[in-house]
């Protein structure tokens, strides 16, 4: 059976567009109000990645850890990101949702006890930020087990036979990440090039669909249009952020933000 | 899980890092692979490299001022009345404490990379005053990441950072300490890894920097066992090497000639940060009972919460004041070739005026913790017994925190 993830790339491809993914910190800025904001932009991406926050994430930028923070302060458990995806997807069960984290969290949870959880929620897929490739084998098997896709990461520093061997174990998607940067960087290298990297990535295999991350924003957004599918996180976690400074309804602020962005693609 | 004999404990990992099968290891961000297996290359062909080790042992001499005096402290074993007490006196090297050892490797390292730039963290500021010499001595670029509570805190060393060109990049996330510090310079290295070269400044992270850093501090034991020989003639029959543990460097440094010994003969205590008595938190992931966990890029018992969030420490002493600890140490501890215990703030601020108020000595607040068990041991044991405490660093840093705590004195 094909799973959600591709029929979601194979709509976009239809459309002529890009696939849209989104990333929010589950419980940013609380446990209901970023299920409301979960549901709210997905009527306009095509994947939705839900961030499980960790207090000491060495991958994240500033805009990222500021959410993750300020869901951990507010008491958000790993069971409640459970009980988010969950209730996400009863009413589009249709959506892919990712869980994406450190690997912390998934050991103390207990690798197998953490999938069997993924599975009851109906979760699509997993990234686990450092838990890199040869070491994430035996997880990445499990994963598929359990109908589970795991996302492999391949950044500009990864070499060519490391490339070969880290597609070969990867399922549906491959994340690309644009530049050496945590999240949430300043884009310090062209489109040109970016997609240049890209498309090695995706002559080797081009069954695998490849999302380009990090520094992506509405002003970079429609430049890399070419690529299967775009990931937006720190942009959107910014408004969350400026919202509730300035005391205005999240919700409606990064569902907009995130109707921009699709607009910027189709 | 056993520990071999004849070899370093820093090459008894297996191929995935892992020492003991679980813990070390690199669990670090896909950017990373590249720059951590370049630099596993490099150190490997490095420490074989014979020209390479005589510029390490040309600086350590004539730069770091090897080797360390190693002295009885009479005063202080009369009046305790029962073991022997012995110090090797770690803070005379260059800069006052053993971080010396593993930042001078670290620029070398970075030179024989062809890197210009150099960034480091920071607790006590040592590592990053260290650093911010080696940096200067050998022509490189210096950033210095610290948490915003420690640059209060340790103002002695912030100024040396910056006197020897340094930049310091305060941390105002989290507890604003060590753990913080470490986890900015990761993703301050996750964005330029290209041309900057990172140190970890203790045996914790991802594998290599344990490696490099634990063959650095090496130093120390392979001093204090020439001394132990020429002092009595032959290594004595009971000796208890007592050093204070945060990641664990100087403690790996002070040890790593004596693991093949029988316990029974040289037993090895490492003390932990127990913070302040009435407080719950504290820096002791080792002997007061935590789980395994992963914190920065490496798997280690570490203070967190039944989630995996990294817990809050807190110690009076900045350079111990860290949730992780070296994995080396995990596996010490769980093959009991080490025996690890904790000492409070209390306990090692009255070991510090203990051991100013009998000896010419100025222990920092780390090995103050040490010297606190060696005080609380010493009198129950009989004089044949050789106590000997790593004073791995001086407490002109402390200036401040001791003035505060222990009134007027004259320091």
């Amino acid at each position: 059976m094909i799973s959600l993830i591709n029929q979601a790339f194979q709509k976009a491809k239809k459309e002529n567009r890009p696939a849209l993914l989104t990333y929010t910190v589950a419980g940013d800025n609380t446990k209901k109000k970023s299920l409301e904001i979960l549901k709210s932009i997905s009527d306009h991406a095509d994947i939705c990645e839900l961030g499980f926050p960790h207090n000491t994430p060495i991958a994240d930028g500033g805009q990222i850890q500021t959410s993750a923070y300020r869901a951990i302060k507010n008491g958000i458990k790993i069971n409640d990101v459970f009980s988010i995806a969950k209730d996400f997807k009863k009413t589009k069960k249709n959506k892919p949702i990712i869980l994406m984290g450190y690997y912390n969290m998934i050991f103390q949870y207990n690798e197998n006890k953490f999938l069997e959880k993924c599975e009851k929620s109906k979760v699509d897929g997993l990234i686990v930020v450092d838990l890199p490739h040869p070491e994430n084998k035996n997880f990445a098997i499990k994963c598929k087990k359990k109908g589970i896709n795991f996302i492999q990461l391949v950044s500009p520093t990864t070499s060519k036979t490391r490339l070969k061997k880290i597609i070969k174990d990867s399922h549906d998607m491959i994340y690309y990440i644009s530049m050496l940067s945590t999240t949430g960087g300043k884009l310090k290298v062209s489109s040109k090039e970016i997609l240049e990297r890209y498309n090695k990535i995706k002559n080797q295999n081009k069954s695998k669909k490849i999302v380009i991350g990090f520094g992506i924003t509405e002003k970079t957004i429609k430049s890399l249009k070419k690529a299967d599918g775009l990931v937006v996180g720190s942009a959107i976690c910014k408004e969350i952020t400026n919202s509730i400074n300035r005391r205005q309804n999240a919700v409606t602020n990064v569902t907009s933000i995130v109707r921009r962005l699709k607009n910027k693609i189709i | 899980m056993k520990l071999k004999k004849g070899i370093p404990l820093i090459d008894q990992h297996d191929q995935h890092g892992f020492w003991g099968g679980k813990f070390g290891g690199s669990f670090i961000p896909e950017t990373l692979k590249k720059p951590v297996e370049d630099l596993t290359k490099e150190f490997k062909k490095l420490r074989k490299d014979k020209k390479f080790l005589n510029k390490r042992d040309y600086y350590f001499k004539n730069f770091i001022g090897v080797p360390t005096s190693f002295v009885k402290l009479e005063n202080l074993t009369q009046q305790l009345g029962g073991a022997q007490i012995w110090a090797k006196v770690v803070s005379e090297a260059n800069g006052g404490a053993h971080k010396i050892y593993n930042a001078t490797v670290h620029a070398l390292i970075c030179r024989a990379m062809g890197k210009k730039y150099i960034v480091g963290d920071t607790g006590a500021g040592y590592a990053g005053k260290m650093l911010s010499m080696a940096a200067k001595k050998f022509g490189l670029k210096c950033k210095i990441f610290m948490g915003a509570k420690d640059i209060r805190r340790q103002k002695p060393n912030c100024d040396a950072m910056r006197k020897n060109g340094a930049e310091i990049v305060p941390v105002h996330s989290g507890s604003q300490t060590l753990v913080d510090a470490v986890s900015e310079c990761m993703r301050y290295w996750v964005s330029n890894c290209d041309n900057t070269h990172m140190c970890v400044g203790s045996t914790v992270g991802p594998n290599i920097f344990v490696k490099i850093c634990g063959w650095s501090t090496a130093q120390i034991s392979r001093e204090l066992k020439l001394q132990l020989k020429s002092e009595f003639k032959k290594i004595p029959n009971k000796i208890k090497l007592i050093n204070c543990v945060g990641g664990g460097s100087s403690a790996y440094g002070f040890w790593s000639e004596f693991i093949d010994y029988d316990k029974e003969r040289i037993e090895l205590i490492g003390v932990e940060a127990g913070g302040p008595k009435k407080s719950k938190l504290h820096a002791a992931p080792l002997s007061r009972k935590t789980k395994i966990g992963i914190l920065h890029g490496a798997a280690s018992y570490v203070c967190q919460n039944k989630e995996g969030q990294i817990n809050e420490t807190e110690s009076i002493s900045a350079g111990l004041d860290y949730p992780g600890v070296s994995p080396m140490h995990c596996f010490l501890k769980d093959v009991k070739r080490a025996r690890y215990t904790y000492a409070t703030d209390e306990e090692a601020l009255s070991a510090y005026q203990m051991v100013t108020k009998y000896e010419n000595l100025n222990p920092s607040l780390e090995p103050s913790h040490a010297f606190a068990e060696a005080i609380k041991i010493a009198p129950k044991l009989n004089k044949e017994t050789i106590i000997i405490v790593n004073s791995c660093g001086d407490a002109k840093k402390d200036r401040d925190i001791l003035r505060e705590r222990l009134g007027k004195k004259k320091l």
